[in-house]
């Protein structure tokens, strides 16, 4: 056995994936980080205190897994989903139908929910140990616009399915647009806003109107929150992670006394 | 489970008691934090819980709102939230008392020691992930996706309620009009959280767990995390039923209820109940005591905390940044306080000016 596993270590494939002997040595441990993609992400050293699950509560980790998690049972929804309103709530229930065994649908939806909770918890213990405090206060404000962001996924998620839950939520959700200032038909001031006794702002033009491309949530606004659900969103979010986890290493690693 | 148990706890799931015990929770938590974050005290808290709550689903009208499939991973919020919360004040409090003997804190016993990535970081990162993936699994095995009926924008549901992390906001339109509950205040906690940095120049507690070296700045967090966001969250959820009408835990979500309203605006309450004659025609006299009541709640009230009990904070970090924390502050105060105000006065509006569609 010990054979084989060696001989697999010294066979030509595995030396060309992985540079290095077995990460034992302190040289090799060290290697084994910074000659791997993903890994090197990560320093090669750090405090002990950074590690401790009772100091960062890996909240940030877990919140970066299930957005994976996301992308990939997202992509395979895909495959069986039409964001049309004709075929969007048969899809889906096509999927409970017919995929024997099937999970992806609830895992999609509840890892969209645990990642809500992860992420306020993230940021929860960000702030109880002041870690928003210099030099990291550019990366607080990523993380507020990531949350902003993963908040947005699960809205604009939440239309898909298009049933009852799905579009009373949104139109609960965006009657709020309604009433901004000035800019939503509904809102402060905007009924002032008359020309020759026609009011400027109406519900076909107000900040709803923009939100949900129509007066009602309807069959543009399902296509509209599929694409920024499976395409915009999710792009601006990678995009942001990426910043996000440079800055953390710019910023001197996993923040710690001293 | 004891009807005696659910009528005491229909009693006090009644949104005024709810909110009031919430913050006396908070308050009373912090206040007596080294007895109560004993991990026994602690533990004891937990098991009464989880207890009540599985006694309660016994209870058919308890069962159906809190076993709802969304629901579900609402209450194990509950349950990561009040143990987080738990665990960095116990650190705190463990790091607080270290202090005061001159000693170094659990973080700095061990920030010097170094580690390496390969193998501590790497493998509790693999145990985290497996976990949290193996958890996901077996929830999404037991649990199906709800499904309802298909969409008919015909036929409205009562309650239609907004996906539930927004539930929150849903519950401020009960004390403010959407403009406010909808738009400025989510733009104001976007840029209250963003602004926090810029504000908070206490260099202390920065990198390990701490109650009394910042507590200002942690109870004004914990207030706008647990009262006024979680703990909405948990009302709108499980307690706000048709009509966004009150229903205790063990209640039947009748759809009949409403709640009667006889709300009456601040304008009303000083011309015609206080000075007893008719509501002014013009709309700036008509309101001027609800408008000088805002003018110096946010242009004299800051000014006379900077001159008592906000008197360090303002020399510590200045006129501007004083400006941007207390105006901030001030708005989030305005929920609570425009709470107590309908629950004590029946008061809808401070401001209710029609012509311009704008209330407050
Ligand atoms: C999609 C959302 C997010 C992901 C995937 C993410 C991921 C991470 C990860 C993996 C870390 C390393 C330390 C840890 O796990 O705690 C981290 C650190 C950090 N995050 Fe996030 N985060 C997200 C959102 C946020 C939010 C909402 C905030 C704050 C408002 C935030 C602020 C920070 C800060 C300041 C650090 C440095 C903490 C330190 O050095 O102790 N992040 N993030």
């Amino acid at each position: 056995m010990n054979k084989l596993l060696e001989s697999i270590r010294t066979s030509q494939v595995w030396r060309s994936i992985f540079r290095h002997g077995p990460p034992v040595t302190t040289r090799n441990r060290t290697l084994a980080v910074l000659s791997n993609f993903f890994l090197h992400l990560h320093p090669v050293k750090l405090r002990r205190s950074g590690v401790r699950l009772s100091y960062t509560w890996c909240m940030g980790g877990v919140t970066f897994f299930l957005f994976f998690v996301e992308a990939i049972t997202g992509l395979l929804l895909m495959f069986y989903y039409r964001p049309v309103a004709e075929f969007a709530y048969a899809d889906i229930q096509a999927l409970n139908a017919h995929v024997p065994l099937g999970i992806m649908r609830e895992i999609h939806r509840w890892g969209a929910h645990a990642m809500v909770i992860t992420v306020w918890l993230h940021m929860y213990r960000v702030f109880l140990t002041g870690s928003y405090k210099p030099p990291r206060e550019f990366n607080w404000n990523v993380g507020v616009i990531l949350l902003v962001l993963t908040l947005l996924l699960s809205f604009t998620g939440y239309l898909l399915p298009w049933d009852q839950l799905a579009i009373w939520a949104i139109t609960v959700g965006s009657n709020m647009a309604r009433a901004t200032p000035i800019l939503g038909h509904e809102g402060p001031f905007a009924g002032n806003l008359t020309w020759d006794g026609v009011q400027l702002v109406h519900a076909g033009n107000d900040a709803r109107f923009a939100l949900i491309a129509g007066r009602f949530v309807g069959e543009a606004t399902l296509l509209r929150f599929y694409v920024l659900h499976c395409v915009g969103i999710p792009l601006a979010v990678a995009f942001l992670i990426a910043i996000h986890f440079w800055r953390v290493r710019k910023d001197g690693g996993i923040s710690g006394p001293l | 489970m004891p009807e005696s148990i659910k009528s005491i706890a229909n009693a006090l799931g009644d949104p005024r008691l709810y909110f009031l015990l919430t913050v006396g929770l908070l308050f009373s938590y912090y206040g007596f934090r080294k007895t109560l974050t004993k991990p026994a005290v602690f533990a004891g808290f937990m098991a009464g819980g989880v207890l009540f709550f599985f006694a309660g689903l016994s209870d058919h009208n308890f069962a159906l709102i809190a076993l709802k499939p969304d629901n579900v991973p609402i209450a194990f919020m509950l349950v990561l939230v009040a143990f987080f919360t738990w665990l960095s004040l116990r650190r705190a409090v463990i790091n607080d008392e270290l202090r005061k003997r001159g000693e170094p804190n659990l973080e700095e016993q061990v920030a010097r020691q170094k580690v390496f990535t390969w193998p501590d970081l790497v493998f509790s990162e693999l145990i985290c992930l497996l976990v949290v993936g193996v958890i996901l699994v077996v929830w999404s095995i037991y649990l199906k996706a709800p499904l309802e009926e298909p969409a008919a924008p015909a036929v409205s549901p009562n309650p239609a309620k907004a996906p539930w992390y927004f539930l929150g906001l849903q519950e401020m339109l009960v004390y403010f009009d959407p403009w406010l509950a909808g738009v400025v205040f989510p733009s104001l906690i976007i840029v209250g959280l963003q602004a926090i940095p810029y504000i908070d120049r206490n260099p202390k507690g920065n990198g390990y767990y701490t109650f009394e070296e910042r507590p200002f700045a942690i109870l004004t967090f914990q207030f706008g995390f647990i009262v006024l966001w979680v703990s909405l969250v948990i009302l709108g959820t499980f307690l706000r039923g048709p009509n966004w009408a009150f229903f205790g835990p063990f209640e039947y979500w009748n759809p009949g209820k409403l709640e009667p309203l006889i709300n009456v605006d601040l304008s009303e309450l000083f011309w015609v109940y206080g000075l007893r004659q008719p509501l002014p025609d013009f709309w700036l006299i008509r309101e001027l005591p609800g408008i000088l009541l805002l003018l110096a709640y946010f242009g004299i009230l800051p000014i006379v905390l900077a001159k008592t009990v906000f008197r360090r904070m303002y020399i510590e970090i200045g006129f501007a940044r004083y400006q941007v924390m207390s105006q901030l502050f001030l708005f989030m105060a305005l929920l609570p306080i425009k709470m107590l105000l309908r629950w004590a006065f029946n008061l809808k509006y401070l401001v209710h000016i029609n012509e311009f569609f704008l209330n407050i």
